[in-house]
């Protein structure tokens, strides 16, 4: 792999770009592999990647069913955070997004992580009380967070209004080194990081089947054949059920539309990511001037990365009280993802009922911000077979009702 | 937008009228039961891609609960139903069988 540097460009720029060589090659699946991950979107190349740099682990392939990074990857808004309330839930957000911090350098590849500090709006009194514990049990988690007033809300995001009629900002939990990141840089520098190490990344090859034998998985079978393998990583988002029915057992999960819209680029005029889980939207701009909406999720079971317009609408309607300057925007685009949720509206990194499948599932309507947190716990525990991460979100926390209840933090808005 | 039939009302209705209640026909078990068994009841699901029951109360209407049969893939409505039955009618079954020939869903088929 050739290093990109400044250098580079300079030495590129003296020879009409023509030494520039391909980010990850066209892999051919191999009869077999060591482990076998299935799912190139960002937690599945994380996984993948933390396997060969962590434990040398490079015997690796990651099937995608359709292209890199297409789903729930370039579909998110890219808010990173990890005020969470629960401390399993803290311990593995927190490793993400300090992995986050230093990501560019490590993979060689800018991924734009900008901290730029995101806000929670608190905007009834019950969320306010809710933030304040919230800010509290972070501090005690060593993460760094602050419930302010609504006067240094608007020192941040002069363009709220926070005298709205209905929802005033009564203040809001903030955390200053939270941001965002360039999803699809995320996704490519991974998977070019990857394939630096020697692991091949099979797009287009869509898994039919989960072969076991006597209780224990042998290998897939695929669109592009039978591949084999010691150990399978399950890290398919929105069709984890689906692909654990392939394999035998059912999961916690239900899948359901969440949607996004961007508007037209504009001048920066908010450097902060807000978010008001109240009236459900959440809004940042851009590196290049788009406003990046998000909203709430459907209610009802859904594969067709298509969402009910009722609930953009809704977005929009609270994103225009709270920033009147948004209520003349055109937007741009409008799209929709399939997003895994649990009943306790954390995450899945588990073994399961098959000897040797791993399923990384469950994050819901906020897995962008723990792909790298992810991908190193999920890594160990494919490797040794336990990580103190995801000693928590084991599937088998229901049964036992051990829950990591996220609703609050993670209920509506990410 | 979703546009369903209540039962009770006979009328269609938005999908802004009504509220979705999850999965259908889950079997609920009683105090002697044992933990896997709740855990099936309280979290396990189907989340089929495909065909798919599931509950719905007309909350801006008649404030009943209906089920319906429809397709997760393909956003198809095979049906809606009272909610006082244990398994989709016969009709229903047909209807769907006729558009998506062996399907399957837990135990209904």
């Amino acid at each position: 792999m050739k290093r990109y540097s400044a250098f580079a460009i300079a030495r590129e720029a003296f020879r009409q770009h023509t030494g520039w060589t391909r980010a990850w090659g066209q892999a051919e699946p191999k009869p077999r592999y060591d482990v076998i991950v299935v799912g190139a979107g960002g937690h599945g190349l994380a996984t993948a990647y933390y396997l060969g740099k962590n434990f040398g682990i490079t015997n690796v392939a990651v099937l995608e069913k359709g292209w890199l990074g297409g789903g729930n990857t370039g579909r998110n808004t890219t808010i990173i955070r990890s005020n969470y309330l629960q401390d399993p839930s803290a311990a593995i957000y927190e490793k993400s997004r300090s992995l986050y911090e230093t990501l560019s350098q490590d993979l060689n590849y800018n991924v734009m992580f900008s901290p730029r500090g995101v806000m929670m709006l608190a905007q009834t009194q019950h969320e306010i009380r809710g933030y304040q514990r919230t800010a509290h049990a972070n501090s005690l988690q060593g993460v760094t967070t602050e419930f302010i007033t609504p006067q240094r809300v608007k020192e941040l995001c002069p363009i709220m209004n926070i005298d709205g009629p209905r929802y005033p900002v009564l203040g809001a939990l903030w955390q200053a080194r939270g941001g965002t990141a360039r999803h699809d840089a995320v996704a490519w520098g991974y998977a070019r990081a990857c394939a630096d190490m020697g692991m091949d990344i099979i797009q287009q090859c869509e898994v039919t089947g989960v072969v076991t034998e006597g209780g224990k998985v042998t290998g897939v079978n695929t669109s592009r054949g039978d591949i084999k393998c010691n150990k399978l990583a399950m890290v398919v988002a929105g069709h984890a059920s689906v692909l654990a029915q392939k394999a035998g057992f059912q999961l916690p999960i239900e899948s359901v539309a969440l949607q996004a819209l961007v508007s037209e680029p504009i001048k920066p005029c908010m450097d902060v990511v807000v978010m008001a889980n109240t009236v459900h939207g959440y809004m940042s701009q851009s590196d290049k001037g788009e406003m990046v909406i998000g909203g709430g999720t459907d209610g009802y079971n859904n594969y067709t990365q298509r969402g009910s317009f009722h609930h953009i609408e809704e977005t929009v309607r609270a994103l225009v009280e709270t920033f009147p300057i948004v209520g003349r925007l055109k937007m741009l685009r409008q799209w929709g993802g399939i997003v895994d949720v649990t009943g306790d509206r954390s995450p899945i990194l588990s073994k399961t009922p098959v000897d040797g499948i791993f399923v990384n599932c469950g994050w819901g309507t906020g897995g962008f911000k723990a792909i790298p947190g992810s991908g190193w716990a999920m890594a160990e525990l494919v490797a040794k077979g336990q990580s103190p991460l995801t000693e928590e979100f084991s599937m088998n926390r229901f049964r036992h009702g051990k829950f990591i209840d996220e609703s609050v933090a993670a209920g509506v808005a990410h | 937008m979703l546009i369903l039939h209540c039962p009770h009302c006979d009328r269609m209705v938005d999908e802004t009228d009504l509220h979705p209640g999850g999965e259908a026909h889950l079997k609920r078990h009683g105090p002697e039961a044992d933990a896997e068994a709740f855990e099936n009841y309280l979290f396990m699901r189907e989340n089929p891609k495909g065909v798919h029951f599931e509950r719905w109360r007309h909350v801006y209407g008649c404030g009943k609960w209906f089920l319906a049969a429809r397709n997760t893939a393909t956003l198809e409505v095979y049906g809606t139903y009272p909610a006082q039955t244990h398994q989709p009618p016969q009709t229903i079954r047909d209807t769907i069988t006729e558009r998506q020939p062996g399907w399957a869903w837990g135990d209904f088929r």
